[in-house]
C-alpha cells in the first residue's frame, strides 16, 4: 500500500468541505498528492488525478479524532473505525496486559501501521501495572510512542502518588488524562445516585465522586503545572468546577462521551444493562449542562468505544459489564446532537476533529494544505438502521441498537490511501 | 416503555414488582387471595387450579422462609414443586444465571419463583424467555437485590385491607433501613397506587435512598414526627452487618433513636397496626412488648401472605 503514496493523486470535485481547524465550510474540491493535501479550490499545476471521488451532496471533512477506543482486537476494531469516519484514536492503557512496557507499547504500533487503516495513538500507563503505585517509564514510554499518561478507570489511591506522577509528567511535558471519580465514593455504586437508582434499587455513585476527585486533580495540577486532560465528565457539577478551574488560568482540558449527551438514567429502564456506563449516565439537567459544555468547546467529545461480547451483558444491571460500542456511532451521534442543539456543523465537528486533536497533540484533524490526507467524506441525510450486522466492531453493545441514525460515512482516507468506501 | 410484566393484553404475566402495575390488578390479587383464604382452613388444603403443573423454587439467594411459604402456596394449588437451592449447585459451578434458566425450561418448568441478590435479575429472565419464545412460562419475583419483593408488599397490602378496610385517608409511616430494603419499595409503590393518604418514610440519612420524596413520600428523620397519628406502622428489619459501621454507629444508638417501644407506639393513633416482614430482631428494631402485644398483626401477615401467593400463581397460570 505505502508504495502507491508517491505516485497516487486524487481529487474530491463537487463536495462541502467543512474543515472547523481553519473555520472553513464551503463548496470546494480538494486534491491530494502523495498522500498529502495538495490543495483546495484550484487544482495543483500538472495535477492529473490517478483517481476522482464524487462528493456531490456529501460532506467532506478531517477525520475524526477519538480520545478513547479500545481495542480488543486490532482489525476489527480499525476497520470499524473507518467505517465510521475515524481516522486517528487514542488507544487507553487498561489492555492486557497493560501499556506500562515499551514493549508492548511498540508492538501495538506496529502492528496498526502494518494494517493501514487509522492510525493508532497509545495512551501509556501512568503507574506500573494501573496499580496506582510505582510509576510507569514515562520516557522511555514515550519514545516508544506515548503521547499522553492515564490510569484508565483505575484509581489512585494515595494522592502523594498522584502528585508525583504529575509532577514527574511535568518534568518532561507529558500530558495526563484523568477520569475523575473518587473511588471511596464510587465504591459498590452502579448507576448515577438519583431517582432511578433508587427506584430501581441500584447502588447509586453520588455526583460527588466526580467533583471531589476534579478539585483534587485540579488543585495538583496547580501545584505541578502539568498538562491536564480530565476524561468522561458525567455530571453539571463537574463541568462547572472544570469552568471555574479554566477561568483561575488553569490549563485544563475535558471530554464528554456520545453517550453521555444523548443518554440520562431514565435510559436504563427495566434495568438495560446495555445503559450501564463508567461514569453513570445522570439526570437530565446533568446531561443538559454537558451538551453546553460541548456545545462552548469547554469539552470535547468522543466515542469511549468499549467493546463488549454478549454474555458480558447478559446479566444481572449491576455484573453486567460497562460501556458501549460506539466508534462506528461517534459521527452519526454527533450529528443527532448537533441538529437537536441547532449548532452549525462547522463548530459540532470540531468536537470530533481538530479539539481531540488539540489535546492529543497530534498532526490531525485539519484539512490545510500540507497536512496528511486523513479525510472523511459523508452523506449527512442517509438514513439507516443500527443493527448488529452493520457494525464492523467485535462489540455490538450499544443501548441505540434498532434506532433510525442519519448520515453515512461513505469514503474514509488515510493519508491519501482509501481505506473505506461504500 | 413496554411493562415487562404485562402481556399486550394489559393482563399480569410475570410479577416482578408493585411499581408499574395498575390498581386493578393490585385490588384483583388482594380480591383472589381472600377468596383462598378459607382454603387454608379446610380440612383438604388443595384446589386444583395449578394441577399438572411445575412451579420452579429458584432460590440464588438463602430464604429458607419465603421459599417455604410459596411452596405452600404452590401445593395448595395442586402444583409440582421443585426446590432448587441454586446458590449451593450450578452457579457455583460456573453455569450463568441464564444457563439454569435454559436447563430448567428444558425440563418443561411452567413457573419460576425466583430469589436473587442481584436487582433486576427476574428482569434478565423474562427478557430472556421472550428472546426464545417462551412467553407461556411465568415468572414471580420473590425478592431481587434491593429492588422489589412483590408478593410481600402484596401481603401487606392485603393486610391493611383486612385491618383498616380502605386505602384512602390512612397514614403509613414504614420505619427503618428503606435503603436495602426491597420491601420498603414495594410497599411504597402499592400504597401510592392504592391510594393511601400519606405515606412516610421514617430513619437516619443513611438508610434512606437520595431522591426518596420522588415516589411519592414524607421523608422524616425524627421518629415521634413520623408515627404521629399513624395508622400503619411498618417496622424493616435491620440486617446484623448494617448496625455497626458507616451507616449507624451501634444497635443499642439505633434502637434508642428508632426503636418501635409502647412509648413510641403510643405517638400512633390507638389503633394503629404494627406490620413487620420478619424476621425479627427484637430489641434492635422492635421491642418484644409491642412485638408481642395487642397491635402486631405480623402472624396474620404470614398466614395471609399464603393466600396472597397462591392468588398471584393462579392469576399468572390463567393469563
Amino acid at each position: 500500500m505505502r508504495d502507491d503514496l508517491n505516485t497516487s493523486t486524487i481529487h474530491i470535485k463537487n463536495g462541502r468541505l467543512i474543515d472547523p481547524k481553519n473555520g472553513v465550510d464551503a463548496q470546494s474540491d480538494l486534491f491530494i498528492v502523495a498522500g498529502r493535501i495538495a490543495a483546495i479550490g484550484q487544482a495543483p499545476a500538472n495535477f492529473t488525478p490517478t483517481r476522482t471521488l464524487d462528493a456531490s451532496g456529501c460532506i467532506v471533512c478531517p477525520g475524526l479524532v477519538d480520545l478513547s477506543t479500545r481495542l480488543p482486537g486490532l482489525e476489527s476494531e480499525l476497520s470499524a473505525a473507518v467505517a465510521g469516519g475515524v481516522t486517528a484514536v487514542a488507544c487507553p492503557p487498561d489492555t492486557k496486559p497493560p501499556l506500562d512496557e515499551p514493549g508492548l507499547v511498540e508492538r501495538m504500533i506496529r502492528r496498526s501501521d502494518a494494517l493501514g487503516l487509522a492510525r493508532v495513538y497509545p495512551i501509556g500507563a501512568l503507574t506500573q501495572q494501573l496499580a496506582g503505585e510505582k510509576l510507569a517509564e514515562m520516557a522511555s514510554l514515550t519514545r516508544a510512542g506515548c503521547i499522553a499518561f492515564s490510569q484508565a478507570k483505575q484509581p489512585i489511591f494515595d494522592t502523594q502518588v498522584l502528585l508525583r506522577a504529575m509532577q514527574y509528567a511535568a518534568t518532561y511535558g507529558y500530558a495526563i488524562r484523568l477520569q475523575p471519580q473518587d473511588h471511596y465514593l464510587a465504591r459498590d455504586g452502579v448507576a448515577h445516585d438519583g431517582e432511578v437508582a433508587s427506584r430501581l434499587g441500584l447502588a447509586g455513585i453520588p455526583v460527588c465522586a466526580e467533583t471531589v476527585a476534579i478539585a483534587i486533580a485540579c488543585l495538583l495540577a496547580k501545584e505541578t503545572g502539568v498538562r491536564l486532560h480530565l476524561a468522561r465528565l458525567s455530571s453539571a457539577a463537574g463541568v462547572a468546577l472544570v469552568r471555574e478551574a479554566k477561568r483561575n488560568g488553569l490549563k485544563v482540558t475535558c471530554d464528554v462521551s456520545i453517550h453521555h449527551l444523548h443518554l440520562s438514567e431514565v435510559d436504563i429502564g427495566y434495568f438495560d444493562s446495555l445503559a450501564r456506563f463508567d461514569p453513570p449516565l445522570r439526570s437530565g439537567s446533568d446531561r443538559d449542562a454537558l451538551r453546553a459544555a460541548a456545545a462552548d468547546g469547554l469539552a470535547a467529545v468522543c466515542s469511549d468505544h468499549t467493546p463488549v461480547d454478549e454474555d458480558g451483558k447478559l446479566l444481572p444491571f449491576a455484573e453486567a459489564l460497562v460501556g458501549a460500542s460506539g466508534l462506528e456511532l461517534l459521527l452519526p451521534l454527533t450529528l443527532k446532537w448537533a441538529e437537536e442543539a441547532k449548532l452549525p456543523l462547522l463548530t459540532a465537528l470540531a468536537r470530533v476533529t481538530c479539539d481531540p486533536a488539540d489535546i492529543l497533540g497530534i498532526a490531525a484533524g485539519s484539512l490545510a494544505v500540507g497536512r496528511p490526507a486523513d479525510i472523511c467524506i459523508f452523506d449527512p441525510n442517509e438514513p439507516w438502521r443500527l443493527t448488529p450486522e452493520c457494525l464492523r466492531s467485535q462489540g455490538k453493545n450499544t443501548p441505540f441498537m434498532g434506532y433510525e441514525m442519519t448520515g453515512r460515512v461513505r469514503t474514509t482516507l488515510v493519508e491519501g490511501r482509501v481505506v473505506f468506501e461504500i | 416503555m413496554h411493562n415487562p410484566q404485562l402481556n399486550d393484553h394489559g393482563e399480569l404475566t410475570h410479577l416482578l414488582s408493585t411499581d408499574g402495575l395498575p390498581r386493578e390488578i393490585l385490588t384483583q390479587i388482594l380480591d383472589i387471595a381472600s377468596s383462598f383464604l378459607e382454603v387454608s382452613d379446610r380440612d383438604v388444603k388443595k384446589v386444583p387450579l395449578l394441577r399438572g403443573k411445575s412451579v420452579f423454587n429458584l432460590f440464588f439467594e438463602n430464604s429458607t422462609r419465603t421459599r417455604t411459604t410459596f411452596e405452600i402456596a404452590a401445593k395448595r394449588l395442586s402444583a409440582d414443586v421443585i426446590n432448587l437451592d441454586v446458590g449451593r449447585s450450578s452457579t457455583a459451578k460456573g453455569e450463568t444465571l441464564l444457563d439454569t434458566i435454559d436447563n430448567l425450561v428444558a425440563m418443561h418448568a411452567d413457573m419460576f419463583v425466583v430469589r436473587h441478590g442481584s436487582s433486576g435479575a427476574p428482569y434478565l429472565i423474562v427478557d430472556h424467555l421472550h428472546r426464545i419464545g417462551r412467553t407461556d412460562v411465568h415468572v414471580v419475583n420473590a425478592g431481587d437485590g434491593r429492588h422489589a419483593h412483590p408478593t410481600q408488599g402484596l401481603l401487606d397490602m392485603y393486610t391493611i385491607r383486612h385491618y383498616k378496610k380502605d386505602f384512602a385517608n390512612l397514614t403509613v409511616a414504614i420505619v427503618g433501613d428503606i435503603l436495602h430494603s426491597r420491601v420498603a419499595r414495594s410497599d411504597i409503590h402499592a400504597l401510592t397506587t392504592l391510594g393511601v393518604g400519606e405515606v412516610r418514610a421514617v430513619g437516619p440519612q443513611t438508610l434512606l435512598p437520595t431522591a426518596l420524596e420522588k415516589m411519592g413520600v414524607r421523608v422524616c428523620h425524627d421518629l415521634q414526627d413520623g408515627l404521629k397519628g399513624c395508622d400503619v406502622v411498618i417496622m424493616l428489619r435491620l440486617q446484623n452487618e448494617r448496625m455497626n459501621g458507616t451507616l449507624l454507629p451501634s444497635a443499642r444508638e439505633y434502637f434508642s433513636c428508632y426503636g418501635l417501644t409502647p412509648k413510641t407506639l403510643a405517638l400512633a393513633k390507638p389503633d394503629a397496626i404494627v406490620m413487620h416482614p420478619g424476621p425479627m430482631n427484637r430489641g434492635v428494631e422492635i421491642d418484644s412488648e409491642v412485638a408481642d402485644g395487642p397491635q402486631a398483626v405480623i402472624l396474620p401477615q404470614v398466614t395471609f401472605g399464603i393466600a396472597v401467593r397462591m392468588a398471584v400463581m393462579s392469576i399468572l397460570a390463567g393469563n
